[in-house]
């Protein structure tokens, strides 16, 4: 195999990779806030649940969670899995395992915002949605950014996990090729890496820009 | 008529009586200024008011409409208090405002999401009042962009927007560098002038003695001291009293 078909196959590959980044944060980041009220209950076991479920998510490897997910399903619960499950099992094990993350973070930034925010709100009349929406939230969101975009670009070299449920993304993709025969070899590994690299280049290029675009206040 | 009547008001956090049994009536167009030192329970009867804390005991009223009151040895909250947040504002000692809006959103947004009002209605009030206070240039500035003062002078007009019948002052100055005092006491004084309801918190003898309709002094949760200014400054007649102006006209 050519240098240039190998690189071809990896770019093919990397759709994989881009498809799942892509759904994980689109599932986690809204899922993130879910859990955080959820943590905030007023019912004290969905406060329990919600501790629980966020302490085994950062507490066990993500590989871990990948395989419970894919074969949880059938070898506990004995349900067949649709034909796509592979894909599904890693998206759904992704966005459960980074919405914690995210939960952990927005916390983080609500709890930051000083309580006379909340009191001006309340006395002017908003309503607590209100008081979330126009005055906590886009405050929440400045101040979660930097964190937020660790995560982030750790999320684009943790796509690779999908290769242990055999996902055919950029990594499984440039495994098959470097043990096939005839192959670049190592040289596969380090197109890879290249493409890892320039994608979180562009990721924290990105990140970078809504922060500056946060600037205008302090 | 009374615009606020608070009756045999009690308050304690854990073991801490912060407001025994104090009663408050505030008549419209009338200024009240309420002194005394810190820990005296002044900013925890307004927070009271503002229902920004949840009172133990007592009766408290606007427009004699009650908001709390008690009912078998408990207090009892309206079930609505929607309707009690347009007859009051309150001016927090740090301002806060919102610092990811502009001043013209600061001011016009609870008006229009909150009360409904026209939006183009609010924001001509709102261009008036700030040319009133003199930072018509700083509509579309954010907080950040203004000086202590002006973001205060800010807060006023974003409670006046809400057309209140009553307009508390919680030490409104006390932030600020004394240069900047002056700006905002100026703004407080033109409101009384032009008869608005008010409660105000402050540390400023000089201004209360000469802004106020009535001077109240509060030491250890209860009002100690009332009356027309130049009565309670010119004739103390409480030790407590007499001792904590004696304190403050050393520095």
């Amino acid at each position: 195999m050519t240098v240039s078909k190998m690189v071809l196959e990896l770019a093919i590959a990397f759709e994989q990779t881009i498809l799942i980044f892509l759904l994980t944060l689109i599932g986690s980041l809204p899922l993130g806030l879910v859990v955080y009220f959820c943590k905030k209950s007023k019912v004290a076991p969905i406060r329990w649940i919600t501790e629980l479920y966020i302490s085994i998510m950062r507490g066990t490897p993500l590989m871990l969670q990948l395989m419970v997910v894919y074969f949880g399903p059938s070898l506990l619960l004995h349900i067949s899995v649709p034909s796509n499950w592979r894909f599904m099992a890693t998206i759904v094990a992704f966005v459960i395992n980074y919405a914690a993350y995210f939960a952990e973070i927005y916390r983080g930034g609500i709890e930051s915002i000083p309580q006379g925010q909340y009191e001006a709100a309340q006395v002017l009349g908003y309503s607590k949605l209100q008081t979330f929406f126009k005055v906590i939230l886009p405050q929440m969101i400045k101040r979660v950014i930097p964190p937020t975009t660790n995560e982030v670009i750790t999320l684009v070299k943790d796509t690779s996990l999908a290769s242990t449920l055999g996902v055919v993304e950029m990594f499984t993709k440039a495994k098959q090729i470097a043990v096939a025969p005839k192959s670049p070899g190592m040289l596969t590994f380090l197109a890879a890496a290249i493409f890892y690299y320039i994608f979180n280049f562009i990721v924290s290029a990105f990140m970078k820009w809504i922060e500056k675009k946060l600037n205008y206040y302090r | 008529m009374n615009v606020l009547k608070m009756e045999h008001i009690s308050k304690s956090f854990g073991d801490n009586h912060v407001l025994k049994d104090i009663s408050l009536t505030v008549d419209k167009g009338e200024v009240v200024s309420v002194i005394g030192p810190s820990g005296s329970g002044k900013s925890t009867l307004l927070r009271c008011a503002t229902f920004l804390e949840t009172l133990d005991g007592g009766t408290l009223s606007y427009l004699g409409e009650n908001a709390a009151w008690m009912e078998d040895g408990k207090i009892k909250y309206a079930k609505n208090l929607k309707p009690f947040y347009k007859d009051f504002g309150l001016v927090f000692q740090s301002f806060n405002l919102f610092p990811h809006r502009t001043v013209l959103k600061n001011i016009i947004d609870a008006p229009v999401s909150v009360q409904k009002r026209d939006k183009k209605e609010v924001t001509a009030e709102a261009m008036e009042l700030l040319r009133k206070m003199g930072l018509e240039d700083k509509a579309d500035f954010y907080p950040y962009q203004l000086s202590g003062g002006q973001q205060q002078r800010v807060s006023i007009v974003r409670a006046l927007a809400m057309k209140p019948e009553i307009l508390f002052f919680d030490e409104p100055t006390s932030a600020l560098d004394p240069e900047l005092t002056g700006e905002v006491l100026k703004v407080i004084k033109q409101l009384a002038e032009e008869k608005m309801t008010m409660v105000i918190i402050t540390h400023e003898m000089g201004f209360a003695r000469a802004v106020s309709d009535r001077v109240i002094f509060m030491d250890g949760g209860v009002i100690v001291e009332q009356g027309d200014p130049e009565e309670v400054f010119g004739n103390t007649q409480s030790e407590r009293m007499k001792s904590f102006l004696q304190n403050y006209n050393k520095d």
